[in-house]
């Protein structure tokens, strides 16, 4: 492509993704849950400043007061003001929250870090202890060290911390893992960066934001652990917390039935707005854009004039164009008015480089377009039916009639079943063979496509077979509903050059015997030089170029094909000879 | 007797198995050797153990036995620290340019990397990336964008620019240029070896295919199963290979010219023929 380097580096392919924070404020549940959060901690951290009165000032004569103007939200059992204790309350239950917040993301962040990035002895010993936390009751434990520690609220919130680490572990643990294999990873190894610097640039950015929407998470549990504990009594009776309040609040039920309301209320706001703002977040970040849904009006498909074909043609595709939607009323279009005919007994190439549409192309003749194509016009004629209008048609033929062997053979055969499983079951439900009868073909068919042990393999899951072999399998699986045509999609594109040479072999075998018509597509032009008889050259989604392969192949008529052509390496000089032309050669070789 | 760059003795790389099972030999006894300025290439298929042979020279794969020399200096048995710095004169550019360049980094934050780590200022890293943009065929503004915002070519482009950082005296080159279309192969490949003729660095080249490594290399390597099979002057081991697996590969690599091809083929049968 001529537009590979400056040109293109000018006109980004792909639009700028919006920043997370923005995604972030643009769900109305995350600004309320984190106005909520905000203005909580506002409140608690300025409780000195704006708290009407003395939190624990006690006044016995207004005891249980109602609301009133002096006090806002009334009196409590002492003649407490309760607003003030709310206010001076958050900010104690808030800070337990962050101090176990804090140590149970340092322990489980520093842990997950190393035994994720280095694995070995640390990796197993940290991540057995932390199933063994996570197996332990954290109340229970949290009553006995309150037995030996004391009633502290600080240290029972930090022991908290330790315990709900795991969690935060397993997060950092799994998403360094993912991380410490890619690629650009081994490149910052390769330039020097220590592994301290890698940790901070490459592996920390990925788990910044799964470990916020966990913290959220467990600054909430924390503040219903720490109410809860208060609740029962066993709290710190020191300092105003909101679980202190609610406990109190409980043992006057009946003469103050609104004590329990406003701790109540304080609890449940700040905690359900963590759990909002963690779920926002994470919303943000899987938040890609969904395909736009295109008007009725503008989806309808033009019909198409379609051209009567003679018997000799097994499928004519006729003006197809598809496009994507990308907005509700504009399409972009990714195959443009492609038009071919392939003949009965021939193959015929689809050459092109990534981006061509050729894989587009073969795709709308098996009717398997990913989910949002639009077919804006054209007809797939097989045997005088379009099979763009008549998509029953279509579907009745595919893996009949129409048969299709993919890329990459090994993601096309389901791990869970035996080869055989998957060779007898379409012979059972097309066909109608029985069982026996399916097994003796298919027994047949892998020995046709080379297999040596057809018993062994017919018995072997996926895994258990080579990448070659898998292609062999999903070729016998092709033609093993005896089709006229097969669309074959780069199927050696995956293998290895000898094994793909006996691939090749193979394929030209059974077309001989069986008399198929087959579409190649392939970015390769030693596999149409090898197979096919025909070919059309692709480039942006049209075909610029097509005929019989000997002769385009050998005099190529379009500048695009000519490009192409020069471009193959086939007859490259040796590097010794190209630097003797240029005239540097190696001093150190000679 | 020229000087050698890198020299590789008799390596072994094993990889643990699974639960006391036996480990996996990659490597199984390989030498080779690299002189200043040269390209060795060194093909094979999948599992020959040829990516294993560039990430140990790295130092990224677990080297059992033998030894890595590289400027008279052992690589093998250093610790990481050691290793690091020793490092920097070489470098490496990877198959995959959608995987080899972090994704959340800016072109520039990902090109002054390995500058940040020599201690270069700030002023100056800043003028070396345009430098270096501008020496891979990048326009020089391209610093403040994301990888996502370029094409395949121009992502391995920026890997090489990465890879020149440092000023390495050798590059070890693995598949670079396999994920390619045709047209950009071509012209990544005379990148490859422009960049050579101006700073003379060295490469060790792997790739599956016969043809990228006689375009490019002055030596070429054939490794099979964990060994090399043949290993000498580029010209002669693509041409007349004198290995019957090397006769095997260079006969069942696919020529566009279909007269051309159908010869190959029936070579390849008759070679098969006599093998059986």
């Amino acid at each position: 492509m001529s537009t590979e380097t400056a040109a293109a580096a000018l006109t980004p392919s792909a639009p700028a993704p919006r920043s997370l924070t923005r995604r972030l404020l643009h769900n109305p549940l995350g600004i309320l849950a984190i106005g909520t959060i905000g203005t909580i901690i506002l409140l608690s951290v300025l409780a000195p400043l704006i708290a009407p009165h003395d939190p624990t000032y006690v006044d016995l004569s207004i005891a249980f007061d109602p609301p009133s103007a002096q006090h806002l939200l009334g009196a409590d059992s002492a003649g407490r003001d309760v607003l003030s204790r709310l206010l001076y309350g958050g900010r104690f239950t808030l800070l337990g929250a962050l101090i176990s917040l804090s140590v149970a993301i340092l322990v489980g962040l520093v842990s997950g870090l190393v035994a994720g990035f280095y694995g070995g002895w640390f990796d197993t010993l940290s991540d057995l202890s932390s199933s063994l936390l996570m197996a332990m009751p954290s109340m229970m434990l949290l009553l006995a060290f309150r037995v030996v520690v004391g009633p502290s609220l600080w240290i029972t919130m930090a022991i908290f911390g330790v315990l709900i680490s795991p969690s935060v572990f397993r997060l950092v643990r799994s998403g360094v893992r993912q991380v410490r294999g890619e690629l650009y990873v081994d490149a910052a190894r390769v330039s020097g960066l220590s592994d301290t610097r890698i940790i901070a640039r490459h592996v920390l950015s990925v788990v910044r934001a799964p470990i916020i929407i966990q913290g959220a998470v467990i600054g909430g549990i924390s503040i219903a652990i720490q109410s809860g504990l208060e609740f029962l009594g066993l709290g710190d009776q020191s300092v105003p917390t909101w679980g202190l309040m609610l406990s109190e609040g409980f043992r006057n039920l009946y003469i103050g039935p609104l004590l329990t309301v406003w701790p109540g209320l304080a609890i449940a706001l700040t905690i359900g707005s963590l759990v909002l703002f963690g779920n926002a977040l994470r919303d943000a970040l899987e938040d890609r854009p969904t395909a736009p849904r295109l008007r009725a009006d503008v989806a309808r498909a033009e019909r198409t004039e379609v051209r009567p074909v003679g018997e000799d043609i097994a499928l004519s595709v006729q003006g197809l164009t598809v496009g994507y939607p990308i907005s509700e009323s504009s399409v972009k279009t990714v195959i443009e008015d492609v038009s071919f005919d392939l003949r009965r007994g021939q193959i015929l190439g689809l050459v092109g480089e990534s981006g061509s549409g050729k894989t587009q192309t073969a795709w709308s003749i098996l009717g398997l377009l990913p989910r949002g194509a639009i077919t804006q016009s054209g007809a797939i004629l097989h045997q005088g039916v379009d099979l763009i209008a008549d998509r029953e048609a279509q579907r009745a033929l595919l893996g009949r009639k129409l048969a299709y062997v993919p890329q990459e053979p090994m993601s096309n055969l389901d791990p869970l079943f035996t080869i055989g499983h998957q060779l007898t079951f379409p012979l059972r439900k097309h066909l109608g063979l029985t069982s026996e009868e399916a097994r003796r073909r298919a027994l047949a068919l892998l020995d046709r496509v080379g297999i040596k042990n057809p018993e062994r393999t017919m018995s072997a899951y996926p895994h258990e077979i080579s990448g070659g072999m898998a292609q062999r399998v999903l070729i016998a699986g092709a033609v093993s509903c005896d089709p006229d045509i097969i669309v074959a999609d780069e199927p050696t594109t995956a293998l290895d050059v000898t094994v793909q040479a006996e691939i090749l072999d193979l394929l030209r075998e059974l077309q001989a015997e069986r008399g198929l018509s087959m579409v190649l597509v392939t970015h390769n032009f030693g596999v149409v030089a090898d197979l096919c008889d025909a070919v059309a050259v692709m480039q942006n989604g049209r075909i610029v170029e097509q005929g019989e392969a000997h002769s385009l192949l050998r005099d190529p008529q379009h500048p695009y094909t000519q490009s192409l052509l020069a471009s193959t390496l086939d007859s490259t000089d040796p590097r010794a000879v190209a630097d003797q032309k240029h005239g540097t050669p190696m001093e150190a070789t000679r | 007797m020229t000087e050698k760059l890198l020299s590789v003795d008799d390596l072994v790389v094993e990889f643990p198995g699974r639960r006391r099972s036996e480990p996996f030999r990659a490597l199984k006894g390989v030498s080779l050797d690299i002189r200043p300025g040269e390209t060795v290439g060194l093909v094979g298929e999948s599992g020959s153990g040829k990516t294993t042979l560039g990430r140990a020279i790295l130092g990224l794969a677990p080297v059992a036995s033998g030894s890595i020399t590289f400027e008279g200096r052992s690589l093998t048995g250093l610790g990481r620290r050691e290793r690091r710095e020793m490092g920097q004169d070489i470098q490496a550019v990877f198959q995959d340019p959608y995987t080899s360049l972090n994704p959340a980094m800016t072109i520039e934050a990902i090109l002054t990397e390995p500058l940040g780590v020599q201690g270069v200022s700030r002023q100056e890293a800043r003028s070396r990336v345009r430098e270096l943009l501008d020496a891979v065929g990048m326009p020089t503004d391209a610093g403040g964008r994301r990888p996502y915002e370029f094409s395949g070519g121009q992502r391995q482009r920026i890997a090489i620019a990465r890879a020149l950082a440092l000023r390495p005296k050798l590059i070890v080159c693995d598949e670079p240029v396999s994920a390619l279309d045709l047209s950009t192969q071509a012209r990544v490949l005379d990148l490859f070896i422009d960049i050579q003729r101006r700073t003379g660095v060295a490469y060790l080249f792997v790739s599956h295919d016969l043809m990228v490594v006689r375009h490019i290399s002055h030596r070429v390597a054939v490794m099979y199963h964990g060994d090399i099979v043949e290993f000498g002057d580029g010209d002669d081991v693509t041409r007349y290979p004198s290995h019957p697996y090397t006769q095997k590969l260079l006969a069942a690599s696919p020529v566009s010219d279909p007269e051309e091809q159908r010869v190959r083929r029936e070579a390849r049968r008759a070679l098969a023929e006599a093998g059986s």
